[in-house]
Parts: C-alpha cells; structure tokens; sequence
C-alpha cells in the first residue's frame, strides 16, 4: 500500500497514523472502490472536476455558495450539493468530512481554499487536501502550505497549466498540443498532416529513415475522429492527427520531419484580460511582441500596470475596425481567451477571416469543441479537460505522476512510476511485449534516471522506471492502473 | 490673521534655533582667536532677541499646522533667516551692503554657493566655517532639522516636510512617524558628512578644510574658503574624494536611508533614478572629455577627464566647485554642464533643478503621446520602477515644468533689461535657480556676482529661493484661494 499515495511521500506530508489506518481501508482495493470526495466551489473548475470524477464512479459532494449553480449541476451529474460557506466547520461537517478521502478546494477565493484545507486537516482528519491558489505569493515559502501552515498537500492553478499550454503552443507553433513528461525530458506532440508535408503517404518506419539518430515514437494516430493504434507500416494520410513522443530536445527536427516549418511566431494578439489573458501577456512579453484586448476600462488600467512590454488596447476583440487598427493581418497568433465561449469563436473567426496565421480559442462547451475543431479556428482549447490533469494524477490508483487529456478527454496520457519486482507487480521485470495491454494502450518511452528510452517490444521494464503510457479508450483506464499498483504480497 | 500668528510662532521658535547655530562659529573664533567673536555677540544677541520677542507676542496663539500653513512657514523661513544668516557676515564686514550679505546668506542656505565676496582666503576662518555651517544646514533643510528635534510640530510636521525636500512625490514615508522620519534622514546626512570628512581629511586637507568642505559637498553647496576653489590644492586624490561625494549627495537620502537600514545596496537598484543619474553622468564625462580632446582644449587624454569629471560633477550635481575655469572652454561643453544641472540630480537630494525623476516622467510622457498616436485605443501608463505613476502626478509635473521655463524666462529678461548680456544673465538665472552657484560669462567660475547691481542681486536671491522650495511652495503663496478661508 505504501507506494499507492505518492504524492503523500513526495512532499514528505505523511497524513497522522489515525487518518493512514481509515485511509487504507476497504475503498481502494477492487476496482469498484469508490473515493469520498468533497469539492467546494461549483465554479467552472469545479464543475469539471467533478464531472470527470464523477464518471470515474466516485462519491461526490460540492459545496458552494450559490444555490443556482448547485442545482444545474445536480441536473446534470450524480452527485450531492449542500449550500453554505465553503470554509465553516458546520458546513464541512455536514457536507461529510469526518469519513471524506479527498478534499478539494476550488473556491475563487485562494483564502477561502486555504482555511477550508486547514480546517478539513485540524477538525476532521481528511487525509488528502488539493486547494486552487491562483495568487503565486502563497507559493513562495513552503512554509504557507505546510503542515504547520495551511495542510495543503497540492495546490492547483488551472489558469497557470493553461498559459503554459498556449506558451507551449507560441514556442512551437506547428503544434496542435505540445505535453511534457518526466519533467519536461520528453514530450508527447500532436501534429496535423496536411496536404503536400513530407510525409504524407509515406509508411511510419520512413521516418525514422529521415531523422537518423532521434529516436521518436509514435504512439497513436487519430484518422477522423477515431483512433488507429500505428505500426511501422502504418501510411500518413492527410488530416491526420498524428502523437509522438521524442526527447524534448529532438522535438524540433521531429516537428519539420512532420511538417514544413511554418515561420516562427513574431506578434501574438490576445483577446481577453482575465486571469489567463495576464498571465499569458506576462509569460510572452519579452520574447515576442504581445498585444491584449480588454474591453472592461478599469481592468484595462489594472492590466497596463501589470504588464512590462505587452501593449493594452482597449475595446472589443470583435470590434473590425480595431482589429484593423492593430494590423491583425500581421498576426502570426490570436488567442482568444475571455470567459464567453461565443465570443472567443467569433473574435477567432474574425481574426481568421481578417489575416491572422493561426487562431486559438478557449471553449468550455465540449459540443462546440466538437463543432470546431478542424474548422476555421485552428486549435480549441477546451479548460475543463487540459487543467484537471495535475488534480486527477493524484486521485488515481498506482503511483501516476501526471495524467494530460487529449482529445477532449477522450484519450489520456500518463506517466507512472513502476514499483515492486516480478512477483509483486504486473509490469516490473518484463519486456513490454510480455505485458497484458488493453487495445489501444501503448507504452511510449522509459525514463531511467537521466536517461530517456523510447519502448520497443523488447524493452524490459526496471522498478523505479517513470512510464509513458498512451491510452486512446479512456474506458480501458482502470484497467491500465491496476497494472501499476503492487499487489498485497510487496507488503 | 490667526493663520499668521500661529505660524509666527513657530518661526520665532526656529530663528531661536538658528540663533543657537551660531555658537558653533563662535566658538572656533574663540578658539582660534581670529578676530571675529564680535560679529557673532552682535549676530546672536539680535536673532535670539527678535525671535524671543515674536515669541512673546504671539504667544498663545499655537495651534495645530494645516496643510497651507506649512508652505506659509517654509517660505517665511526661508526669506526670513538669510536675513539673520548674514548679521556676522554684515558686522565683520562693514563695507557689505545688506543686499550683497543677505545675497550671501541666501546662497549659503539655499546651497547655492554664487558668492558676491572676493579675498576669502583672507577672511577670519570662522567667517568661512558659517558660510559653509549655512550650507549644510540648508542641504537637508532648517525646518526638516526642527521637526526631528521638536516634537511640538506634531502632524504638522508632515506639511514642513513636504514643503521643504525636492520631489514630486513626497508621500512615501520611511517610518510610521514623521518626526522619525525627519532624524533618520538628518542622521543619515550627518554620517555621511562624517564620512566625507574623514575621507577628505584622508586625501590631505586640514581638519578644519575637511570639515567645512564635507558640509558643502554633502550639501551640494559648493562654498569655499578659498578664491581658487579646488585649484588651491590641484591634487586629483581631493578630486576622487570630492566626486564620490558629491554623487552621493545627488542621490536620494531616504535611499540612502533604506540602505543603511536594510544594510544592503538592493535599495539603490530599486531606486528607478539613481541608475539613470549615474548612467548620464557617466555619459556626458566621456563625451565632453572626447569633446574637449577633438577641440584641443587638452592633449592628454587623462588630464582631460580629470578636468572633466570633477567640473561637470561639481556642475550637474548643483555643488558648484572649480578646479579649473571652465568658463574659458568651447561653450558647448558649460552648456551642456547647465542642461545637466537642471534636470540630474534626484529628487530627496540635496541637489538643485527640476529633479531626475520629473526629466524622467516628462520624457515618459512624450513617449506616451507617440504610442498613442499609433495605438489610439491602448492604456498605456506612465511607469516609474515598475509602478504606473498617476496622471494627476504628471500633470502636477507639467505644471511644475512650465512654471520653472516661464521663471526663468522672466527673471532672464529682467536681467537682460538691467544691463546684463545674455549669456552672463540666463546662465546666473540657472545658476541661481538651479542653486548651482557658477555661471557663464561675467559671473562665470573665475569671477563672482558681485558686479550685480542691487536690482539684480535681489532678482538673484528671490531666484534662489525659488528653486530651492520647488517654485509652487512660494508661489502658492500669491494666490489668493490661499488665502481664503
């Protein structure tokens, strides 16, 4: 059981012997264990929270203040809502924190999160605490949030993860989503065939053929919306949404083998100054040249004192006559991320129309994803499923490092730690051939140490390996992470 | 009227102050026994009893300072104790005029350092030791002194403050309270010009020469004992010693304040003046070195910085030393020394001008107005350190700017009109108004202002008076909402 909770033994935050002993009860061995989890704050991270929680067979509690949002989720999931203060100890009390496994807080309010988790860890022993702290000031001294602190064993930043996404995107711009593993010494690339790229029409084993000496993998296929789980005879068609996995730093050749390279981004348009438009502006400023639409005044001044070098215009990013103004034909990136899924489409579409080389829009909504994507628009981000990965790496069975959705959560990539020996564990100690894969699983790289391996089918599998493991039928995930656990007997 | 008393009040409390200054020349005239003990007997006995006398009449009449009182109470200060300032200097010599010793005085106090006497090497020492006693008072300021010492200003105190040190944002405070704050910066100038004191003791002067040039480098003054200035010992360790100071005194004192406190030079990197204060000096001393080596003017590379490194720092600082008559180069280079001392030393200095940080702002500013041409719908701030700078502050800059041009255009023609060429009167206006001390021309580094006629002399010390409060402390004044009640 030791290795199950990893997160615990990372940050050295082991829950008290108490909570340990409820902890390892019944809940976690069959794969119909189900988890006792509260969320507070039905905002939109916690909506999705939930809602992907939930379809993992979870017992469900959110907590918040606002009836409204309580009951169009209740019409929508399976779970339980209780109104009040997410912070009070009566409200958690009622909400079932006494027997609760799992505590995530994700008010709007970064103090709200805090003393909820302190509260949660004092009164009633919940064993694991994940707060959302968006203000990074909290996360100078580990003091703040450790155990003397506020007890918060994870913080979360969904804004964060999703400025890194698009900064990912701006680096690499012939990327459809750019993921990094075993911190950042591989990543996993999804790329877009197009008509007349090199390699289209071409088997896969060619293109190793083409880039001697970088070991890429590619670990799945998606040809209209389905997947194809590819061998090296596998033909490139166009449109193809093409995975790879390689080194980091061979990312850049892989790419040019896949496509011709389109120039690099110079001038980045973002519409929309919330949380992400800022952090965006800030993380993009001094590498390229940053304009940002906000139409809100105020934060207009707030956001010009914020930023250094990125430019604040203000007025509506659907507004032609400014877009003209700012020269959006020179564009060579518009990202679109205020809060209104309607309005991130239509100024992406606009923008589109009137010259920038690629749009990028932020939509919550999974059916418009779906309408859009391969569109117009050249990426949609959906928020829900590219921030939760952190969060949902820690829920999981076996010891999983992180988990990243792609293709709107249809399909998931994840890292896992191999524990355990041949005895005690179904993947330690065995080629990968030897290993009982679902359909449409595959495992991309091994990182050992330092050093980065990409699998074949007579790789072996050493304990302590980190593990990239594709999963195109997010169905076949349980399944895929009782492979990781260590049975009874490594006790 | 009550307004009036109140603030007679006061100022009778901090001529008794002055009065007390005095004893220090005094006593080294007793010491030294050079003659001159008379002049102060005279000197102390007539401020301490005016001020005792004002005292008494408006006795009762204290009340807690408003926020207009203070500018009424630095102004009349200001005008009010040269005029006591130059009772020695009057009583020793009898031949001055009370226009040319108020004149003096006025200099002394405002750390100007223009002087209207000539033969200073054969002055009594101590007569010499209150010229530059008046500048060091003056740097950090009379009124800021009397705050940290008395505590009956009470939150008056903070409107004295604000009146009196240079700046256009003046409401950062370094502790919780103002009397603190005041002691912290005059401790500060105090042990620096213990510093410079040893460091120039060090470098070869007399003690007596150390002291007395510590007050009027740290107070950019620029007062000498000697006709010569500096050339009286042409020894370029004196000159190091000299520049380094005079740089620190155009530096922020709260900064230099936060430093020694926080015991780390973080503070001057977060100041956003001081990094462009050194930057342009540094600039211009190459490039009117190479200026002067193109001219011929010097033929050794060497010789000529030394020459240009002290002159244009004593200049652009406000301090006012010479070490050589740079009045005789191509004038390009002592114009470009008078642009610099209007605008580089910082603001909490104890340097003249219109302060780095406005120069900065305004320049902002203008770049602002580019960018808006080309972005009209941008919010572009105006920032300063990484924090955006208000528009009210920048208008209250531009205002400030443009009643600095028309002053000294004004005073410019009216000493045009009395006789002066044009040279010789704009670059006195800038000198004085400046508090810099050395013009151009007939009142240039090698002569002194007193060829002035009354007329002119007076137009010189209201100068002074006006850059040394930043202009809209006086003139404030003359308006009559000030007035009202």
């Amino acid at each position: 059981m030791a290795c199950l909770w990893a997160g615990a033994r990372r940050t050295g935050l082991e829950p008290d012997a108490d909570a340990q002993k409820d902890y390892n009860g019944a809940p976690f061995e069959g794969e119909s264990a189900t988890l006792k989890i509260i969320i507070l704050g039905a905002g939109q991270v916690g909506a999705s929270v939930a809602e992907s929680l939930v379809s993992e067979q979870n017992d469900i509690t959110i907590v918040d203040v606002d009836p409204a949002r309580l009951n169009a989720l209740q019409d929508r999931f399976d779970l339980r809502t209780l109104v009040g203060s997410a912070s009070h100890p009566s409200v958690l009390a009622e909400a079932g924190a006494a027997d609760a496994d799992l505590l995530i807080a994700v008010t709007q309010s970064d103090e709200t999160n805090l003393v909820a988790c302190k509260v949660a860890a004092r009164m009633f022993n919940v064993p694991r605490r994940v707060a959302r702290i968006r203000a990074t000031d909290f996360l100078n001294d580990e003091k703040v949030l450790g155990p003397d602190g506020f007890d918060v064993d994870l913080s979360i930043c969904p804004e964060q993860v999703l400025t890194d996404y698009i900064v990912k995107l701006v680096e690499f711009p012939e990327a459809l989503q750019v993921l990094d593993f075993a911190d950042g010494r591989v990543s996993l690339v999804a790329v877009r065939s197009y008509k007349g790229g090199p390699l289209v029409g071409r088997q896969l084993k060619d293109l190793r053929r083409h880039i001697p000496g970088v070991d890429v993998r590619v670990v799945a296929i998606f040809r209209r919306d389905r997947a194809i789980v590819p061998d090296g005879d596998t033909v490139i068609e166009v449109g193809d949404e093409i995975f790879c996995l390689a080194p980091e730093k061979h990312i850049r050749r892989v790419m040019r083998e896949l496509r011709r390279m389109d120039r690099p981004v110079k001038r980045v348009m973002v519409a929309g100054g919330g949380n992400i438009g800022l952090r965006l502006a800030r993380a993009l400023e001094n590498d390229y040249s940053v304009r940002v639409v906000e139409h809100n005044k105020r934060r207009c001044e707030m956001l010009a004192a914020k930023v250094n070098r990125a430019l604040v215009l203000n007025g509506d990013a659907t507004d032609e006559e400014l877009l003209e103004q700012e020269n959006i034909a020179e564009m060579d990136l518009f990202v679109a991320v205020t809060n209104d899924d309607e309005h991130n489409i239509m100024s992406a579409l606009l923008a589109k129309r009137m010259g920038a080389r690629r749009v990028v829009a932020l939509i919550n909504r999974r059916s418009y994803v779906d309408l859009l994507q391969s569109g117009e628009i050249d990426i949609a981000i959906s928020p829900a499923q590219s921030t939760i990965g952190k969060l949902l790496a820690h829920v999981r069975r076996g010891d999983i490092v992180s988990v990243h959705s792609l293709r709107r959560g249809a399909a998931e990539a994840l890292e896992a730690v191999v524990h355990g020996d041949r005895e005690s564990c179904r993947v330690t100690g065995r080629r990968i051939d030897e290993i009982d894969l679902p359909a449409g699983t595959t495992i991309g790289a091994l990182v050992r140490g330092e050093e980065v391996i990409m699998a074949h089918h007579d790789s072996v599998i050493q304990a302590e390996d980190h593990v990239i493991v594709f999963v195109a039928d997010k169905k076949t995930l349980p399944r895929v992470e009782k492979l990781f656990q260590v049975g009874v007997r490594f006790l | 009227m009550e307004r009036l008393n109140a603030v007679l009040n006061l100022l009778s409390v901090v001529v008794i102050i002055f009065a007390a200054t005095m004893l220090v020349p005094l006593g080294l005239s007793l010491h030294l026994a050079d003659g001159a003990e008379q002049a102060y007997d005279t000197a102390i006995l007539a401020t301490a009893l005016a001020g005792g006398l004002a005292w008494v009449a408006t006795r009762g009449r204290q009340r807690e300072l408003q926020a207009r009182d203070g500018f009424l109470l630095v102004t009349l200060a200001w005008a009010v104790l040269p005029a006591f300032g130059a009772l020695p200097l009057m009583s020793y010599l009898p031949k001055l005029t009370f226009t040319e010793a108020y004149f003096e005085a006025m200099s002394g106090l405002t750390t100007t350092g223009a002087t209207v006497l000539s033969g200073l090497d054969r002055l009594p020492p101590s007569i010499n030791f209150w010229r530059c006693e008046l500048q060091w008072l003056g740097g950090m300021g009379i009124l800021v002194l009397v705050v940290a010492i008395l505590p009956l200003l009470g939150v008056g105190g903070r409107q004295i403050l604000k009146a009196e040190t240079p700046g256009p944002m003046k409401d950062t405070k370094l502790t919780p309270r103002i009397t603190e704050t005041a002691k912290g910066l005059w401790g500060v100038y105090a042990l620096l010009t213990l510093a410079c004191v040893l460091a120039m003791r060090w470098a070869g002067m007399t003690w007596l020469d150390a002291v007395m040039h510590a007050f009027t480098t740290m107070s950019t003054g620029g007062f000498s004992p000697y006709d010569a200035s500096f050339a009286h010992w042409n020894s370029p360790a004196i000159e190091g010693v000299t520049i380094v100071f005079m740089l620190i005194a155009g530096i922020n004192f709260a900064t230099h304040f936060q430093v020694l406190r926080k015991r780390s030079l973080r503070s001057y990197r977060d100041d956003p003046e001081v990094r462009v204060f050194l930057a342009v000096i540094a600039v211009s001393v190459v490039g009117i070195t190479l200026f002067l080596l193109a001219k011929g003017v010097y033929r050794d590379f060497w010789v000529a910085l030394r020459y240009t490194a002290f002159n244009l720092v004593s200049v652009a600082t406000s301090t006012g030393y010479a070490n050589t008559n740079f009045g005789v180069w191509p004038l390009f280079a002592p114009l470009w020394m008078l642009f610099l001392v209007s605008f580089v030393s910082c603001s909490g200095s104890t340097g003249g001008g219109i302060k780095l940080v406005r120069a900065m702002l305004m320049f902002k500013q203008a770049f602002r107005e580019l960018a808006r041409i080309v972005h009209p719908r941008a919010y572009i701030p105006v920032k300063l350190g990484g924090h955006p700078v208000e528009n009210n502050i920048i208008f209250a800059v531009l205002a400030f700017m443009l009643v600095y041009g028309g002053t000294i255009s004004v005073i410019t023609m009216l000493l045009a009109a009395t006789g002066l060429d044009f040279v010789t009167a704009f670059s006195a206006v800038v000198a004085c108004i400046n508090n810099l001390g050395p013009g151009l021309g007939q009142v240039g580094p090698a002569t002194n202002f007193a060829l002035l006629n009354n007329f002119q002399t007076w137009l010189c010390s209201g100068a002074m008076l006006l850059g040394r409060l930043e202009l809209l402390t006086v003139l404030v004044l003359f308006t009559p909402a000030f007035w009202r009640k």
